[in-house]
């Protein structure tokens, strides 16, 4: 065991995958020279030169399209976007060719591709810079989407996504880089489907992923401490593939569950979360399906607006205390669960 | 306002047009004798499209369906000089380049006919026609979009150490979108160091769907625009077999030595309409198309290896006729194969298991 943070854990394992397979080789805007917006790159290029650690130009659907074409013959690339929010100028790439290539050729191609850097919303950066984009990739069939909490989680997935064969979206958090935490030793891999029970209790379920698991994990510890309320937190890891055995048989037991996502609540992961929560545990359930997410506009500059903007672990206790129908400071008037408090 | 350049004109002696001067063949071809096969080829792929036209007609092929009618030589030329651990890239005008790099009649057929037995196993069809083990990583139907694959893919070659190189075909549509000239930028800056080994090939067949190159690209000499990344291009009549083979055989022994890309516009047409749903053709008069068909490009190649004494009557009757069973064969493996099973829905999503 070593205390890494998230940054260093991504990167040790970069040059670890890269000092032991020459196919495997970096893309990306400013991480070489520059050393990496978020210096999750700094001295790559110096110890493996410009041919392993391209700089790119700033043409995402260009080095995101190249990359494809090197993976489909061999290579590994590992692009990195600067923000997940640029990868939208690549999105034809990742969806039309990434995605589908393998399937419409018959099985005759692999993509072994790795997108990543930092997703969702990082202090005041605005509507262009704070977007959450896994529902758009976990949307599409053939992409595998990673949203690691830990170090050892951004260190166990990145490993399984560089020797996998298939095209992975790998969301970072930019607000997590400087997190610190205990990363296991030597060639520590994490299995893609397999959520983590990060909290054992018996009252509620609640999911969370990326920087909203430590949400909910303070949110947990409140409850506790407040309420009484036992809740058990789950970490899906990955959201395709999405362990909804784990999920479903958490909210089984629990009867109770609350699921946490910072992007738009329309149409995000928490709605697939919660449907698949719905059908494999509704005979089981006392309350419906609570959903925190953020709110369901672009993001706002003012810093007020901002943290109006995203779910707090004031939000999910809330949410924890509606599925127990119990009364609390927030408690919505429309809830109606008051009578059994 | 700036002055627009006529439209180019691919009929007829092509240094007439207000367009930059296309280069011809010599007399002299240097291999007379493959032309005849290649010749062979480009009758069985005009014969073949002649046959997907009405296969869709009859309901046997569905969704889109493009043909490369007109455009035969280019393919053809740039086939025949690519080695054979080279590879190539394509848009969804691909049965002809799917033949020329010699994958099975029947399991393109096949492919058109959704069947089991087809190039992509029945799950691509028409736009999406695969032959990985002959160095053919697709067809692609986003127009532009499979250029940086191609990009990166050259990129790839070089990388591994090797002298192969990879070849892209694209129509001029895709000039004017971001892929590629992000792409070729990119391509440009690789290429600088020799780690670009990329042919591309522009067949301006005139039209981008149903819009002309006056219509929508404000340069119209595209070979000339290449020159914005530092990419060597030249224009040429891509109705002209010996002039499309030679410069291929010139641009890939160039490519494959320096790593880096270099591009060619081969000025073609193409004879039906832009798909199977093309037609009125209302961008285009019939007077324009009986025009171009003068120079058919088959016709052209007949012309020049009767006069070289390597076909006449017979040799052509025989090829026609051989070129017809090939299709007919093509077309009775496609009917009798049995379409993809249910339970092939599922497969080929991942690699690995998720």
């Amino acid at each position: 065991m070593a205390e890494l943070s998230y940054r260093d854990a991504i990167r040790s394992t970069l040059i670890e995958e890269m000092d032991r397979d020459p196919s495997v080789i970096l893309l990306g805007e400013d991480i070489g020279q520059y050393q990496g917006t978020f210096r999750v790159t700094a001295d790559l290029l110096a110890r493996y030169g410009p041919r392993r650690v391209i700089d790119t130009p700033i043409s995402e659907l260009g080095f995101v399209g190249a990359a494809i074409g090197m993976a489909m013959l061999g290579l590994r690339p590992v692009v990195e976007v600067m923000t997940w929010n640029f990868s939208l100028l690549a999105f034809d790439q990742i969806v039309n060719n990434a995605a589908k290539v393998r399937y419409f050729s018959g099985g005759q191609v692999d993509v072994p591709l790795v997108i990543r850097g930092p997703n969702g919303a990082g202090v005041q950066l605005s509507a262009q810079h704070s977007q959450s984009v896994e529902a758009f990739y976990a949307h599409v069939p053939g992409l595998k989407v990673a949203v690691p909490a830990t170090p050892a989680e951004a260190k166990g997935l990145l490993r399984t996504a560089m020797r996998g064969k298939d095209p992975v979206i790998f969301l970072e958090h930019a607000a997590l880089y400087s997190q610190k935490g205990e990363v296991p030793d030597g060639e520590f891999a994490l299995p893609f489907g397999q959520a983590e029970i990060v909290r054992r209790g018996r009252d509620v379920t609640i999911v969370a992923f990326s920087r909203m698991l430590g949400v909910a994990l303070e949110a947990a510890d409140r409850l506790a401490r407040d309420d009484g309320i036992e809740a058990e937190v789950i970490n899906p890891r990955t959201l395709r593939p999405l362990d909804t055995r784990t999920l479903v048989e958490s909210a089984r037991r629990t009867h109770r569950a609350v699921v946490v996502q910072e992007q738009w609540r329309p149409y995000g992961a928490a709605a697939e979360i919660a449907a698949s929560i719905t059908e494999g545990a509704f005979d089981l359930l006392d309350a419906p399906v609570e959903r925190v997410t953020g709110a369901d506009v672009p993001m706002p500059y003012a810093r007020n607006l901002e943290l109006l903007a995203l779910p707090h672990a004031e939000d999910i206790v809330e949410a924890a205390r509606r599925t127990l129908y119990r009364s609390g400071p927030g408690l919505r008037p429309s809830d109606g669960g008051t009578a059994r408090a | 306002m700036v002055e627009r350049r006529a439209k180019t004109d691919p009929v007829g002696d092509a240094t007439s047009s207000s367009g930059p001067a296309v280069a011809t063949s010599p007399r002299q071809p240097v291999d007379l004798a493959s032309a005849v096969f290649w010749y062979r080829q480009m009758v069985i792929a005009r014969r073949f499209e002649e046959e997907t036209e009405r296969d869709f007609r009859r309901g046997k092929i569905g969704g889109y369906l493009h043909v490369y009618s007109g455009q035969e030589a280019v393919g053809a030329g740039f086939l025949a000089e690519l080695r054979e651990d080279d590879i190539f890239f394509t848009a969804y005008r691909d049965h002809a380049q799917a033949l020329f790099r010699g994958a099975s009649p029947g399991a393109v057929m096949a492919e058109l006919f959704g069947k089991v037995t087809g190039l992509a196993r029945g799950k691509g069809g028409s736009m999406h026609l695969f032959d990985v083990g002959r160095g053919f990583y697709g067809g692609y139907g986003i127009v532009g979009g499979h250029i940086p694959l191609a990009v990166g893919a050259a990129y790839a070659l070089r990388y591994r150490g090797t002298d192969r190189v990879c070849l892209c075909f694209m129509g001029d549509g895709a000039m004017n979108g971001g892929a590629f000239h992000e792409a070729l930028n990119m391509a440009g800056l690789w290429g600088a160091e020799g780690l670009c080994p990329l042919v591309v090939v522009v067949e301006n067949n005139e039209y981008a769907m149903g819009t002309s190159v006056a219509r929508s690209s404000a340069v119209t000499d595209l070979a000339s625009r290449f020159a914005q990344y530092a990419i060597p291009a030249e224009r040429l009549d891509g109705m002209d077999f010996f002039a499309v083979r030679q410069a291929a055989a010139r641009v890939i022994a160039e490519v494959r030595a320096s790593g880096r890309p270099q591009a060619v516009e081969a000025v073609t047409y193409r004879f039906s309409g832009h798909g199977a749903a093309d037609v009125f053709q209302p961008y285009r008069t019939k007077e324009e198309v009986e025009r171009v068909r003068l120079r058919d490009p088959i016709v052209l190649l007949e012309h020049r290896l009767r006069e070289a004494g390597l076909l006449d009557d017979a040799k052509v009757a025989a090829i026609h006729e051989e070129a017809e069973q090939v299709v007919q064969e093509a077309v009775e493996f496609a009917e009798r194969s049995d379409p993809p099973p249910p339970e092939a829905l599922y497969t080929d999503v991942y690699a690995d298991e998720p």
